[in-house]
């Protein structure tokens, strides 16, 4: 228990600290851990049907399962009789006592009359029931043999308990470890769309902390149930065995473990659940006003954040104080029931064993039982929590497996070393959803080593159609083709080794630079990666660094700048050697004189390819051969840049409000000192 | 020891508590120890002698001290709770409080994410340690000591076995514990380790994809999750050997009171009844020692994570509090005198003398390369922190010695990284000053060119917010950053580079409408675009840490090298073929 319930909350500080670096990822609050039932009581939609498919996931090891629980039956079993055979050695002491008090030699009948005539006829029950040796004292030989077995018994117990322990261990990771390699899988085979439509830090918890926790219900929740039931069976069976009056009032406390762990635990939930929720309050607003710090200084709203902060704090306070208070009394409580049994026990059996009804070992061994009734049940109570929660994590994971994959690939046809590059768009219809159409009935051709300039406002869907040259989505209607061959009959990674492609969030993974630019071609060897930073002018700045090319690059950026990052994924597709290219521009506020190497290496890259860019910057697009002009996911233009200019159409108003700062080209007065309007890149074309 | 003396200074002012504790819970243990004696009885001087009276009697008394026991326990529970969920609410306090009043050199000294986990998530796990001890830690000594005096009532002859078996579990949960404890480290180090290449490979899909580069990454991923299951099966095996072991000591610890126990009883040298009792508190002791030593277990972390604690409540913050009576500038003049600012421990200072003087009703802009100190020199103004050496005033008036009210009236501040709270539009934009009315955010709004946007939203003004303005495009946060600071109408703005993600046409508008806002203020501005700036009355160029040039557009393309060079790498970027 103590394990599992440290390695969540040690998650829950990654998630914290990953949610203030990239706001996006992860939302901490779920992340967060605490050490007494701090989790959320997250319920599964279906319960039993997502419980049946967890368990399903232990099928490929059924074998091992049966011998699990068949080891913990054994266990449980000999646990249980142990104390019985404690008992008897306990009789053999105590006969032994009340043996040597009474006078040695004396036949047994006339102790016993003896007793009964002196109106001590409890005694001489005992006496009788006993079968009490008078003058003998203990009889040593039984007790040790009584005290071997018990040993025996627990040896083996202990043993059978670490074996399936050890069995069961090896076999839930085995299935943990097959479900992350299944997830995984799974993830590659998803198509984009999947992760496009939801929040990265949800598909993050579900491929990982969920996982955790199923592990921890596999884990513990199984072995554990079987030996609760067993062991509360095993004990109470005993119990009667030993005796049924004294099992009735031991049993008594069985509805009141119950009721006691009922309403407690029901009204700790509840309080948990709040003491949740204002956790989640109070650390978000700490967030807040730890992100905003600077905003928060300057716009002199210290007191009001403070005054907030007292509030959610003396709110958290109060909550937590009712839920840890009230799931702190549930030991006592089960204790206190446990202590009342055990008097009940005690006085009941004491006057039964003083009446010869029932032997002291017998009385000592029920006591004993009793105390280990009240564990099982108090386990079976915290697993119902825990198998809950592991289910719902289940029906979570279940929910990725079972999602759309991309469609099955068949390829037909297979692609030579290097295309020419040419690509076609044959009435091309693409949407997200059903309903909504984005690209409609699109034909166009690009020329080998043509560049096509995609423009048109945010959201317009540029992004959508360099997608779809990748094949990242599937087409509604039309084809692609790519020198001449349908691209849904290629493989995808056929058709993806040929492109190379720079996105906007310049992502690179955690690894040195080296690393990095040989993602795009892994077996590059190390002059090939001096020779495309080179190219793409990496090879200036990585040389100004310390470690050089063994300089680690970590995720939240920090040793590098936003440009340098960016020239990296152009060396990485430089190297690559691609014969299709598709360029997302930079619009983010790199330096200007790091923002010229950039424009420098993309164009280096272009040379000789077919290259499709998301164009931003004038010179991209008027040099560009094709220029496709988006509207609202629609081609609405396409032409060169004169060409489609003369049409005052839809590119000459983007063209002038985009990059004329809203003048109109031959109306633009000189600029003056006091006009407000500023220079436009133009100005600089008018100069040079 | 930080976590010692954190709990020791946060548990003090609940010192009654922590008595009510101690007492409570000695109480309770003494109850609970109470009970096999009493059970002794019955058996010793009732059930031998055939004493039903005395069966019944002793039941009564063993009743009663069962109550006590339960409500002493629970007494224990509820101070117990008390106390630690107060220390956690005064830690949270005072690590607030003083992320509040350090400068922001310090706190990017630390880092907000830190800083976030440590006010949250570390001093959690403080106070859940602290609750455990006072739950727990508290109660097994009790126990431990105290049944140990109970069985050496019952019997002396028995008690080298309580010598024995005590140090001997306690070796044994020991060892296991010194076991999993660098394991525990081990996984939770591999569990980041697999985590951290499913972030990549969920981030980098498209990249991934694009190189065809699954079969490496699944490569990637099963060596990590090869790696993890490693560890957690040796972790497992480990914890699969601890629950066995333990029972095995009690259980050998059971009949060795047994076989000796009858032999001294046979003696006459000790009772039966005292054989049981003397049986169960043994147990009694054993349970309490293997409970102090789980709990030992959750010390490291909470010692982490108390020592980070620590280190933020023992920074001094090197602003030093103003004298309160210098007078609230009122025309918004900035000057800065000789200011000389660096990182603690750098080679050298991001800004180095520098001299100039913001104009009310005038603009001042800043240009230069990335890591120039652009960004320094901005929040060096509303003193955010102080410079080492030189002096910055607002209408002769050291902004060292303005109060933060002072400050916050003066200058509005828009920064380069669009941050807006959670809340909605109007709260948002009325941050800088509540008593902003309707039109005047919409006419905020309308300068900023965020007015479209609102409106287009069903909700308008109280369109919903989420933490950091995610909910907004980058734009449009940038947008209404800007019109928060104008609806605060300050006599100082600052600009830090809060153009960046708007389009040439919307920069263009936004500026000129811009400069009536601000009216006769004094604004400063830190731009990357050329075209931002060029319409500034001074324009700083900064390079290596100096101002290299000063002057306007005109004159600085004459006269600055360093300028022309930017404004053309942007030309050439921007408009030549």
């Amino acid at each position: 228990m103590v394990r599992r319930k440290k390695t969540d909350a040690e998650t829950g500080v990654t998630g914290a600290a990953a949610t203030a670096v990239a706001d996006e990822e992860f939302q901490p609050t779920e992340a967060d851990g605490d050490m007494f039932g701090g989790t959320p009581p997250r319920k599964a939609q279906q319960f039993w049907p997502s419980a049946k498919r967890l368990f399903g996931l232990l099928a490929p090891e059924k074998v091992k399962m049966w011998l699990v629980v068949a080891l913990v039956t054994v266990s449980v079993v000999l646990t249980v009789i142990a104390p019985k055979v404690l008992g008897q050695a306990m009789d053999v002491i105590f006969n032994g006592v009340i043996g040597s008090q009474l006078p040695e030699g004396a036949p047994l009948d006339q102790v016993v009359e003896q007793a009964r005539s002196d109106g001590r006829g409890d005694f001489a029950d005992l006496l009788e029931k006993a079968q009490i040796v008078p003058g003998q004292g203990i009889d040593f030989t039984e007790l040790g043999r009584l005290i071997l077995i018990v040993l025996f018994l627990y040896i083996i117990a202990s043993t059978l308990m670490w074996a399936q322990g050890f069995i069961l261990n090896a076999l839930v990771m085995r299935v943990v470890f097959r479900l992350r390699q299944d997830i995984e899988a799974k993830l590659n085979r998803l198509p984009l769309s999947y992760f496009d439509t939801r929040q990265r830090g949800d598909i993050m918890s579900r491929v990982t902390n969920d996982v955790d926790n199923i592990q921890q219900a596999l884990q513990q929740a199984f072995s554990q149930l079987v030996q609760s039931v067993l062991t509360i069976i095993g004990i109470a069976a005993m119990m009667f065995i030993v005796s049924w009056q004294l099992a009735l009032i031991a049993l008594i406390s069985l509805p009141l473990s119950a009721i006691i762990a009922g309403v407690i635990g029901v009204r700790s939930q509840k309080l948990f659940a709040a003491q949740w929720k204002n956790t989640g309050s109070l650390n978000g607003h700490i967030e807040e006003s730890f992100s905003g710090l600077e905003l928060v200084r300057v716009f002199g709203r210290d007191r009001e954040m403070l005054a907030e902060f007292h509030d959610r704090n003396e709110k958290l306070y109060r909550a937590s104080f009712g839920a840890q208070f009230v799931s702190g009394i549930i030991m006592p409580a089960m204790m206190f029931v446990s202590y009342l049994s055990y008097v009940l026990i005690a006085v009941a059996g004491g006057l039964r064993v003083a009446s010869g009804q029932l032997t002291l070992g017998d009385a000592t061994a029920f006591i004993q039982y009793s105390r280990e009734f009240s564990q099982p049940v108090s386990q079976l109570a915290g697993m119902a929590n825990m198998l809950q929660s592991g289910v719902a994590s289940a029906e979570r994971t279940f929910e990725l497996l079972d999602a759309d994959e991309e469609t099955p690939e068949s390829p037909t046809s297979t692609l030579p070393g290097r295309t020419n590059g040419h690509v076609e768009f044959e009435g091309v219809t693409f949407r997200y959803a059903e309903d909504n159409p984005l690209i409609e009935d699109l034909s166009f051709s690009v020329e080998p080593g043509q560049t096509v300039a995609i423009v048109g406002p945010t959201g317009a869907g540029k992004t959508t159609l360099v997608n779809l040259v990748m094949r990242f989505y599937e087409l509604n209607g039309g084809r692609i083709l790519l020198d001449g061959i349908d691209v849904t009959t290629l493989s995808r990674a056929d058709l993806r080794s040929q492109v190379g492609m720079v996105l906007q969030d310049a992502w690179l993974f955690e690894g040195t630079i080296r690393e990095n630019i040989r993602y795009g071609r892994l077996d590059a060897t190390d002059d090939e990666v001096t020779e495309a930073a080179n190219a793409t002018m990496v090879d200036r700045f990585v040389r100004q660094l310390p470690d050089g090319y063994d300089t680690v690059i970590d995720a939240d950026g920090g040793t590098i700048s936003a440009g340098e990052r960016q020239l990296i994924t152009i060396a990485r597709a430089f190297i690559a050697q691609p014969s299709l290219l598709i360029l997302d521009e930079a619009t983010s506020s790199v330096d200007t004189r790091t923002e010229l190497l950039v424009q420098h290496a993309m164009a280096a890259l272009r040379t000789d390819r077919t290259s499709f860019v998301i164009a931003h910057r004038l010179s991209t697009i008027r040099d560009a051969d094709t220029i496709l002009v988006m509207e609202n996911g629609r081609i609405v233009e396409q032409g060169n840049h004169e060409r489609l200019l003369e049409r005052r159409g839809a590119y000459y108003t983007l063209y002038m409000t985009q990059f004329r700062g809203g003048e109109s080209e031959e109306h633009r007065p000189e600029v003056t000192a006091s006009s407000p309007v500023t220079v436009s890149p133009l100005d600089g074309d008018r100069k040079a | 020891m930080a976590l010692l003396s954190i709990s020791l200074r946060y548990a003090k002012p609940y010192t009654r508590f922590v008595a009510a504790v101690f007492v409570f819970q000695l109480l309770s243990t003494i109850a609970a120890l109470y009970l096999p004696s009493l059970n002794a009885e019955i058996i010793d001087r009732g059930v031998a002698r055939g004493d039903t009276d005395f069966i019944w009697a002793t039941g009564m008394t063993m009743l009663t001290v069962c109550v006590v026991q339960v409500v002493t326990a629970v007494g224990g529970v509820y101070f117990g709770a008390r106390t630690a969920m107060a220390v956690g609410r005064d830690l949270r306090r005072d690590v607030y409080r003083k992320v509040d009043e350090l400068s922001a050199l310090e706190i990017g000294g630390f880092g907000t994410a830190t800083l976030i986990t440590r006010g949250t998530n570390d001093v959690q796990q403080v106070q859940m340690l602290v609750l455990m001890t006072l739950n727990f830690m508290v109660s097994a000594p009790i126990m431990c000591v105290g049944g140990i005096i109970m069985a050496l009532r019952e019997d002396v002859g028995l008690s080298w076995l309580v010598w024995v078996s005590v140090p001997v579990l306690f070796i044994i949960v020991s060892v296991l514990v010194g076991i999993l404890l660098p394991l525990f480290r081990l996984m939770q180090d591999r569990i980041d380790g697999i985590n951290g290449v499913l972030r990549e490979q969920i981030t980098g899909i498209r990249v991934i994809r694009a190189f065809v580069r699954e079969p490496y990454e699944s490569e990637r991923y099963r060596t990590a999750n090869e790696r993890l299951t490693r560890v957690s099966v040796r972790v497992g095996n480990v914890f699969v050997l601890m629950f066995p072991v333990i029972m095995m000591v009690l259980h050998l610890a059971t009949a060795a009171v047994l076989w000796f126990g009858g032999q001294r009883v046979e003696a006459g040298e000790m009772q039966v009844g005292s054989l049981t009792a003397f049986l169960q508190y043994l147990l009694q002791i054993l349970t309490a020692v293997m409970m102090g030593v789980f709990m030992v277990m959750m010390i490291p972390r909470a010692v982490v994570c108390a020592e980070r604690i620590q280190q933020v409540l023992g920074t001094e913050t090197a602003l030093t509090a103003p004298r309160g009576d210098a007078r609230t500038p009122t025309v918004g003049r900035v000057e800065f005198r000789d200011v000389t600012f660096g990182y603690p421990g750098a080679e050298r200072p991001v800004l180095e003398n520098l001299s100039f003087t913001a104009e009310p009703g005038k603009t001042t802009a800043i240009v230069g390369s990335t890591g120039a100190g652009k960004s320094t020199l901005v929040t060096l103004i509303p003193r955010l922190m102080d410079p080492q050496s030189g002096s910055i005033t607002i209408d002769d008036v050291p902004v060292s010695q303005l109060s933060r009210e002072q400050i916050a009236s003066v200058v509005g501040l828009v920064p380069q990284k669009p941050y807006l709270f959670s809340g909605t539009v109007a709260s948002n934009l009325r941050f800088g000053r509540d008593d902003a009315t309707d039109p005047e955010l919409w006419e905020a709004l309308g300068v900023a060119q965020g007015a479209d946007f609102v409106n287009a939203k069903p909700e308008g003004l109280d369109t919903p917010i989420s933490q950091g303005g995610t909910n907004v495009s980058g734009g449009q946060r940038q947008r209404l950053c800007i019109a928060r600071a104008l609806v605060a109408k300050p006599r100082v703005y600052l600009f830090d580079d809060s153009f960046s993600a708007l389009d040439v046409a919307t920069d263009a508008r936004l500026r000129a409408s811009l400069g009536e806002a601000t009216g006769g203020a004094t604004v400063i501005i830190v731009a990357q675009r050329v075209s931002t700036i060029r319409e500034a009355d001074q324009i700083l160029v900064l390079d290596a840490r100096r101002i290299v040039a000063r002057g306007t557009h005109d004159e600085l393309l004459e006269s600055s090298d360093t300028y022309r060079e930017i404004v053309e790498s942007q030309l050439s970027v921007e408009g030549v073929a």
